[in-house]
């Protein structure tokens, strides 16, 4: 994949176009949490991280099969992908959480959501790439009929 | 959560975003295996880190807004989970169900015993 200039982690327009999409991405999941709010099962981070699977799956898939990571598919691709969905879903509050069902000795909640968010979590990128490709092909079709 | 509070974890979020991005563009750059690594060192380590802060939080040697705002916002930015899920399927349909597995379920446990260590040494604080 040839590009030109400096490495992309060294050009600041990109690292700016990153933190945007993660700003937005991580007030959208503040703004959950706090919709949302539970004492047991937790419900907000589980929903964003399946949402963002889904998400990132069908974007990349679609990037991907539009062409080569050049121009405004890359804006879109670090933007929205690297920027919104990695902000818009969270790591550590998952892992925290599971740990701490854990100290509480409630066991069965910590195996069922850890392994439920990455079970789900993976069925949900399958099905977003599966979207992501119909995407594409739709737009292909469309394309070829103009 | 005050609305300076929430705009201080939007922000907080975004620079996580970027440190992520940094910090996996150097990592990927250097390793020499065919692995997603950058993915699993962020989340394990935000993962540990913020298991530290809540333990420390729950102490009340760390004021709710900062919790939110480190926490929430910057480690919440940093870690991923969308990234870490695409790149699990995308090891499984290269037919390399081990490497998706390790990364699958291994990062789990490693980012949850972080996560736990962590929750311990903040409680210490």
């Amino acid at each position: 994949m040839a590009h030109h200039g400096p490495p992309l982690h060294l050009q600041w327009r990109f690292i700016a176009l990153i933190a945007v999409g993660g700003a937005i991405g991580t007030a959208l999941r503040a703004g959950l949490g706090t919709a949302l709010a539970t004492d047991g099962f937790p419900v907000a981070t589980f929903s964003v991280n399946l949402a963002g699977a889904f998400g990132l799956g069908m974007l990349l898939e679609a990037l991907v099969r539009f062409g080569n990571d050049t121009g405004h598919r890359r804006v879109l691709r670090l933007g929205l992908g690297t920027g919104f969905f990695g902000g818009f879903t969270t790591y550590s509050s998952f892992a925290v959480e599971t740990a701490g069902f854990l100290t509480r000795g409630d066991d069965g909640l910590a195996v069922g959501y850890a392994l439920g968010t990455v079970v789900a979590g993976a069925l949900a990128t399958v099905l977003g790439v599966m979207a992501g490709a119909t995407l594409h092909r739709r737009r292909a079709r469309r394309g070829r009929a103009a | 959560m005050t609305p300076l509070v929430f705009a201080a974890v939007a922000v907080a979020g975004g620079i996580g975003a970027a440190c992520r991005f940094w910090l996996d563009s150097i990592i990927t750059a250097r390793a020499r295996i065919a692995y997603p690594l950058g993915t699993s060192i962020i989340n394990v380590s935000g993962s540990f880190a913020l298991g530290v802060l809540t333990g420390a939080a729950a102490g009340s040697l760390v004021s709710s807004s900062l919790a939110l705002i480190v926490g929430t916002g910057f480690l919440g930015g940093y870690t991923t989970f969308s990234t870490a899920s695409v790149e699990t399927v995308r090891l499984v349909q290269q037919g390399r169900w081990l490497a998706g597995l390790v990364n699958g379920i291994g990062m789990l446990l490693l980012a949850v015993a972080a996560a736990a260590l962590g929750l311990w040494l903040g409680s210490l604080l």
